[in-house]
C-alpha cells in the first residue's frame, strides 16, 4: 500500500483548499446551493478523484473507466471542483454553477457534464446503479470500479437498502460506496429527525465490509480506498466520518448551512480561514 | 372465436430470440419471472438474467447502470408496482439520465383479473407518457407483442411496453409491418375514425363489423405506439371522417384517449368519445367480467361511434 510521501500529500491538501474556496464561491456567486454537505465530502472526493479512480478527462465516457455516482446529488459544487481539479472542464467555468445555459446545474446532469457519470438529486438511487455497471463489469470482465457517495441522512431512503442487499446478494467486491457520515440533514440533527442506530452493524448485517475513517484524514482516506479493492466477494462500504461545512469555523456542525449559501461577507471570512 | 394468444407468452418467446441474436440484451426481474415469463429467458441465458427481488426501484437503478455500460436491460415487473413505485427511478436515472432501458409493465389492464383493484395497472400509460423522452408502446395481441419485442431491441432510448397476462384475440397479420410511432390502419371508413390499442382493437373490429350492417362506414386504427403518437395518421383520419372514438384498456385520464384530446384539441376540434375506463378503480372480477363492469365493451364503442357522428352534424 502506498504510504504519500509529503509532497503527493501538499499536492491533495491544495486540491482540497482549492476545491473548498470553489465551493464558497460558486455558492456565493449564484446565490444558492448547498455548501454544507459539500465541504464535508472534499477530501474523500479529492482522493477520489485525484489519486484513486482511473478515469481520462480527455474521454469522460471512455468504456473502461472506473464509475463515480454522487447519490447526494445537492452535493454538486464539490462534484464539480473535482472535476475541474482533475481537469475534465476549465476550473473558471465553475463560476457559471446554476446559471441559466451554464453546463452545471444544481443538481449534476450526465447529459450536459463531462465527467458526471449519472444524473441525480432524487436521493437513494445511486447505488442502484452502482450495481448495474459493476454486474456490467463483471459480464464484460474488466477491472471496473463502482464508487458511489451516499449522505448519512440520504441512506433513510428504503431504495439504499434494496440495493446494499443486491451488492451482497451478487457479491459485488467492484462496488464501494462512502457515506459522508456529518450526522446533520435538512430538518436537523440525523439522530433526531431518523436515527441511524448502529451504521456499521447496519451495513455488516447486509452482508457488506465495513471500514471506519476520519474522513478527513487524507492517508486514512486513501488506505481506505486500497484496502476494499483488496476484500474479495463482498462490497466495502467507508463510513467517513465527517464534518458538515469542514474548514469553515462558522459552518461547521451548523444544520443552518445545509442549502444556504454564503452572503458576499460570509465569503470574504470563510475564504480567509481556509488553510 | 378467433384464435387467442396470451401476449405474456409471445413476450417471453420474443425476448429468447433477441437475446439469442444480441447478447448485450440483458433481462431483471423483481420476483415474478414466472408471471412475466421471462423465466424462458433465464433457462436460456441464466448469466444475462438477474432476479432483483421484490424490490422495483432497485430493478429500474440496476437497470440503468447495466444501461450506462453499454448493455440493453429489460427490466420487467407489474406494471402497476413498476410504473408507480419506481416511477421517481424511471423519471431521473432512465429519462433524465437518457439510458436505454426498457421498461416492461406486465400484468397490464384488467389482466390480473380476480387479484382485485390493487393489482389493476389501469394509469401506467399516463404515468409514461408524461415523462419526456420516454416511448409507449401497447401491442394490440400476441403477434404484434413479438414484433414490438424486436423493434425495441433496435430502438435506442427509454422505452415503456405495456404486456398483458390473458390470452385475447390474434388480430394482427404476421406479414403486417410494425415501425415504432406508425399507426396502422386496419380499416378505412368514412363516418367516424377508431382509435383504438391492446386489447381493445378487437374490440373496434367487431363494433366496425356490426356497424357496417347498420350502414356507418368507420375507420379502425391500430395505435400500438401512444408516444410519440403518429399525429399526421390522426390527423388525415380525423380531418377525412370529423368524428372520432378512442378505445383503450386503460383510463381515459391521459391515456390513448387524453393523447389523442390532446392532439386534436390544438390542431383539428372534432367531436371526440373516449371508451376507456372512466375515473375509477376496477374491482375483482375475471377479465370479460371486468370489460363489462368497466365499460370496455364493443357496445360502448358502437354507442360512442354513433355519439360523435350525430355530434357533428
Amino acid at each position: 500500500m502506498v504510504q504519500f510521501v509529503e509532497p503527493q500529500l501538499h499536492e491533495l491538501a491544495d486540491n482540497c483548499k482549492r476545491m473548498r474556496q470553489w465551493i464558497l464561491t460558486t455558492t456565493n456567486k449564484a446565490g444558492s446551493g448547498h455548501p454544507g454537505g459539500s465541504l464535508s465530502a472534499v477530501e474523500v472526493m479529492a482522493v477520489l478523484y485525484m489519486k484513486i479512480m482511473r478515469v481520462d478527462p480527455e474521454n469522460p465516457d471512455w468504456d473502461r473507466r472506473d464509475y463515480f455516482f454522487l447519490s447526494k446529488g445537492h452535493a454538486a459544487p464539490v462534484l464539480y471542483a473535482a472535476l475541474a481539479e482533475r481537469g475534465f472542464f476549465p476550473a473558471e467555468e465553475l463560476m457559471t454553477l446554476r446559471q441559466a445555459g451554464s453546463r452545471l446545474h444544481g443538481h449534476p446532469s450526465s447529459e450536459c457534464t463531462p465527467g458526471v457519470d449519472i444524473s441525480s438529486g432524487s436521493l437513494g438511487q445511486g447505488l442502484s446503479i452502482a450495481n448495474g455497471v459493476a454486474l456490467a463489469a463483471r459480464l464484460k470482465g474488466t477491472e471496473q470500479r463502482a464508487y458511489v457517495l451516499l449522505g448519512d441522512g440520504e441512506i433513510q431512503e428504503g431504495q439504499v437498502w434494496e440495493a446494499a442487499m443486491t451488492s451482497a446478494h451478487y457479491k459485488l467486491d467492484n462496488v464501494c460506496a462512502i457515506v459522508d457520515y456529518n450526522r446533520l440533514q435538512l430538518d436537523g440533527p440525523v439522530d433526531e429527525v431518523k436515527t441511524l442506530g448502529s451504521l456499521r452493524a447496519k451495513w455488516e448485517a447486509f452482508g457488506w465490509n465495513a471500514i471506519e475513517i476520519d474522513g478527513h484524514h487524507l492517508q486514512e482516506i486513501y488506505n481506505s480506498f486500497e484496502k476494499a479493492k483488496e476484500v474479495k466477494g463482498r462490497p466495502t462500504v467507508i463510513l467517513a466520518h465527517t464534518v458538515k461545512g469542514k474548514g469553515v469555523s462558522f459552518m461547521e456542525n451548523q444544520v443552518g448551512w445545509h442549502g444556504v449559501a454564503p452572503n458576499d461577507e460570509q465569503l470574504e471570512i470563510a475564504l480567509k480561514e481556509l488553510r | 372465436m378467433s384464435k387467442t394468444l396470451a401476449p405474456r407468452e409471445a413476450f417471453g418467446k420474443a425476448l429468447v430470440q433477441l437475446g439469442a441474436e444480441n447478447e448485450d440484451i440483458l433481462v431483471l426481474d423483481a420476483d415474478c419471472s414466472k408471471a412475466t415469463m421471462t423465466s424462458l429467458f433465464q433457462k436460456e441465458f441464466p448469466h444475462r438474467f438477474f432476479n432483483l427481488g421484490i424490490a422495483e426501484a432497485d430493478l429500474v437503478g440496476t437497470g440503468a447502470g447495466l444501461a450506462l455500460a453499454g448493455k440493453t436491460p429489460f427490466v420487467n415487473a407489474y406494471a402497476n408496482f413498476l410504473t408507480g413505485r419506481a416511477w421517481d427511478q424511471i423519471r431521473i436515472s432512465v429519462c433524465y439520465a437518457n439510458l436505454n432501458v426498457k421498461v416492461i409493465g406486465h400484468n397490464s389492464g384488467t389482466s390480473p383479473g380476480q387479484e382485485g383493484p390493487t393489482h389493476l395497472p389501469l394509469e401506467d400509460i399516463t404515468l409514461m407518457r408524461a415523462l419526456p423522452r420516454m416511448t409507449v408502446i401497447e401491442p394490440a395481441d400476441g403477434v404484434e407483442m413479438a414484433k414490438a419485442v424486436r423493434a425495441l431491441g433496435e430502438h435506442e432510448g427509454p422505452a415503456y411496453l405495456r404486456v398483458g397476462r390473458m390470452p385475447t384475440p390474434i388480430v394482427n397479420r404476421e406479414a403486417g409491418r410494425f415501425v415504432i410511432g406508425k399507426a396502422n390502419v386496419y380499416l378505412e371508413g368514412k363516418d367516424a375514425s377508431i382509435l383504438a390499442c391492446g386489447v381493445m382493437l378487437s374490440k373496434a373490429l367487431e363494433a366496425a363489423e356490426e356497424l357496417k350492417a347498420e350502414g356507418i362506414s368507420v375507420d379502425v386504427i391500430n395505435v400500438h405506439t401512444i408516444k410519440p403518437l403518429d399525429s399526421s395518421c390522426i390527423l388525415e383520419a380525423a380531418s377525412r371522417t370529423g368524428a372520432v372514438v378512442t378505445a383503450e384498456e386503460h383510463t381515459v385520464i391521459g391515456g390513448l384517449g387524453g393523447a389523442v384530446a390532446e392532439l386534436l384539441a390544438q390542431n383539428l376540434p372534432v367531436p371526440v368519445r373516449m371508451v376507456g375506463v372512466q375515473d375509477r378503480f376496477g374491482l375483482s372480477a375475471k377479465m370479460p367480467e371486468l370489460h363489462e363492469a368497466l365499460g370496455l365493451t364493443r357496445e360502448n364503442i358502437i354507442k360512442a361511434v354513433k355519439e360523435v357522428i350525430s355530434a357533428k352534424k
